[in-house]
């Protein structure tokens, strides 16, 4: 048996240790201190009416970070000044975030601020987020953050109440799952498709009871965007959190950002944050071995995130009820070819893919190059930051040229609740995370993938591969 | 929140798997600042048609629908986001317990939290209950226990397994945040630490 002093712990122990306020019991959950709070105007304003129904203020409006992205529309204020929104309970919705961020003394980025985005793009941004911390917001996609080494998961509105009023939640601990991803990802395979391949290994429920830490010489290598868009997507397995062990990557990120340490305190910080790695022989609940150079870059059939396959493939043959309906839906049959499939929309944006790394990799395959007449293309910058630099490196002119569309920052066509969306029955390949049912709009089919393989697919006016696009290009 | 003790009523299934928080209530019902009148929009798009007019002949528009405390569903439900919207409609619809073989776990901690009860069943226990829509059982959160008697004459009594503390905030309606305001001398020393 070994002591408390001398048990090996896993990045996530670490974690957790650290913010134990009261330790977990027989008969209690532990309670577990939040260092940071995300804010959005969907799923807070019944949390802060829970604090004027009980006259609480905001235990720490310092930790405490607020953005409008949900509800907000991407095309820019019509001649009458009047941004376009989508009804004016979405608008009520923006103005009652507001209000609640000064009647609490929350830092709210509105409008105005050069950094208003999406929630999971900003907080990384400005250096909120940091290695060692928890954080919380009423988003599953929370887990995005775990690419610095934090805990970070999507709670629900009542918690969002909790933790404004005592920053602090109720948690039993999870389990613990590290996923090994060996070798070196193969050419032209991407962060999102790691992400497909893997939940498709654990199946849209193989993370559930589980957090998540990716590993591996295939994830030490990709930058700090991409084990963005791998973590974000740990909630597509069932699992509430993923995270990567902090190092000179995640230092490289944060240095210099606005809200990290400055100066001597950040060396001082960095110094800590890279002692949050697993210890050496820490022990996991699970533990799988993934080879990453085997993987191609992926695309998903289904209406469940563990539905793809590697482009090229034909569709599978269903295994059960669900599969056979989802295929339904889809309007695909097993042994089809996915390249028959014409493609309606392709959008390109959200808190998976809306940074200025996928902005670059849709104008790369956009340069010189047009959209097909019959598709509709939405390139959405995740935040003002990520608009403002891509602008500055000219995308928007590439992307707009190509005939897609360049609009203003937001969550957007991934969650379909501003205005932006897909029509029933149409097809989009989208770089978003969830290709449920209606998802994208009533009766709307979704094919989650990579930038690349969107910006491709919107070329060729059907699905295809950027393999396929060079290739078919080179015989013209 | 209410609390939950027992209760016996008849069961709604909706069998399909991997029920998901968009199907429970889509992303454009989300907009409103209040849980007022969720439970109408509950799954929307399974039970209306495109202009918004109810399917006569869905399950969800039967008659059993709107007096059924218990929906069964199949295996993994309530995945996907967050949304706390999910378990209120649910909640707002009618239903007091969710019966399945797995459920997600963030709308299961938002069930815990607003006091819809989550039941976890093995998968052979479900596959029985997925065959007995409409059929009487009874939920009884003090002994953990679903009983079941089936057509056949069969009965049984299965025992579920909930979270000690959610169990004893349900039997008793209590709020978290009174257990959180118990802690202030705890969290403000470790703060103080911090």
């Amino acid at each position: 048996m070994s002591t408390p002093e001398t048990r090996k712990k896993t990045l996530f122990d670490k974690l957790w240790d650290s913010h134990v306020v009261q330790a977990q019991t027989d008969s209690a959950p532990a309670i577990i201190y939040i260092d940071l709070h995300l804010v959005h105007e969907v799923t807070s304003p019944q949390g802060f009416d829970l604090l004027r129904e009980t006259g609480i203020r905001v235990r720490r409006p310092q930790r405490t970070l607020a953005t409008l992205d949900h509800s907000t529309p991407t095309l820019p204020p019509g001649p009458d000044g009047q941004r376009p929104y989508i009804t004016d309970q979405a608008q009520r919705q923006v103005q009652t975030l507001r209000a609640n961020c000064k009647e609490f003394g929350i830092e709210l980025h509105d409008w105005d601020s050069p950094w208003r985005g999406i929630v999971h793009v900003i907080g990384p941004e400005l250096g909120a987020t940091q290695p060692g911390m928890t954080i919380v917001c009423g988003d599953s996609h929370t887990s995005t953050h775990g690419a610095f080494g934090a805990l970070a998961f999507g709670i629900g509105t009542t918690e969002v109440g909790y933790v404004l009023a005592k920053q602090c939640l109720l948690q039993n601990k999870p389990k613990s799952m590290r996923i090994n991803i060996e070798g070196q990802l193969g050419h032209g395979v991407t962060a999102k498709d790691l992400a497909l391949n893997i939940i498709r290994y654990l199946g849209m429920n193989g993370g559930t009871g589980y957090v998540i830490e990716y590993a591996g010489e295939a994830v030490r290598n990709l930058d700090m965007e991409s084990r963005m868009t791998l973590c974000n997507m740990t909630i597509e397995a069932g699992a509430r959190a993923g995270m990567i062990a902090p190092d000179q990557t995640t230092i490289d990120y944060l240095r210099g950002r606005e809200k990290a340490p400055q100066g001597d305190d950040f060396e001082l910080a960095a110094e800590k944050w890279l002692q949050l790695a697993s210890d050496e022989d820490a022990v996991f609940d699970k533990e799988i071995s993934l080879d990453g150079s085997a993987m191609r870059p992926a695309i998903t059939y289904g209406t469940d995130p563990g539905m793809s396959i590697a482009i090229g493939e034909p569709v599978p043959k269903p295994s059960n009820a669900s599969q056979e309906k989802a295929l339904k839906y889809m309007g695909f049959r097993s042994g089809q070819a996915m390249s028959e499939r014409q493609v309606d929309v392709v959008f390109i944006g959200s808190c998976t893919n809306g940074r200025i790394s996928d902005m670059r990799a849709a104008a790369n395959i956009l340069k010189g190059r047009q959209v097909a007449s019959h598709v509709r293309m939405l390139v959405v910058p995740g935040s003002e930051n990520v608009r403002r630099q891509a602008e500055q490196e000219g995308l928007h002119h590439i992307i707009t040229a190509a005939g897609a569309e360049w609009r203003l920052p937001g969550c957007s066509m991934c969650i379909a609740m501003n205005g932006d969306l897909v029509p029933p029955g149409k097809t989009a390949v989208s770089t978003s995370n969830r290709n449920f049912e209606g998802r994208q709009g009533a009766g709307s089919r979704t094919l989650l993938a990579s930038p690349e393989t969107a910006a491709a697919s919107a070329v060729m006016g059907r699905v295809a591969g950027v393999a396929e696009l060079e290739s078919a290009q080179e015989v013209a | 929140m209410n609390a939950f003790t027992n209760l016996t009523g008849k069961i709604l299934v909706l069998e399909q798997e991997n029920i998901d928080t968009d199907q429970i209530i889509p992303a454009r019902f989300l907009t409103a600042t209040d849980f007022d009148g969720i439970g109408d929009h509950a799954f929307a798009d399974w039970r209306t048609d495109s202009n918004g007019e109810p399917i006569a002949d869905h399950v969800l528009n039967q008659e059993l629908a709107h007096h059924s405390p218990i929906l069964v569903g199949g295996h993994n439900f309530g995945c996907g986001s967050s949304r706390e919207h999910a378990p209120r409609a649910l909640m707002g619809f009618g239903f007091r317990v969710v019966i399945s073989s797995q459920i997600a776990d963030i709308f299961r901690s938002n069930s815990h939290n607003i006091g819809l009860l989550p039941v976890v069943l093995e998968k052979d226990q479900l596959a029985i209950l997925l065959n007995m829509d409409g059929e009487e059982i009874s939920v009884d959160l003090e002994q953990s226990k679903v009983f079941v008697r089936r057509a056949d004459g069969a009965e049984h009594s299965w025992s579920f397994s909930i979270d000690p503390f959610a169990r004893h905030c349900l039997l008793r309606g209590l709020d978290r945040m009174d257990f959180l305001s118990q802690a202030e001398d705890a969290i403000a020393a470790y703060e103080e630490r911090a």
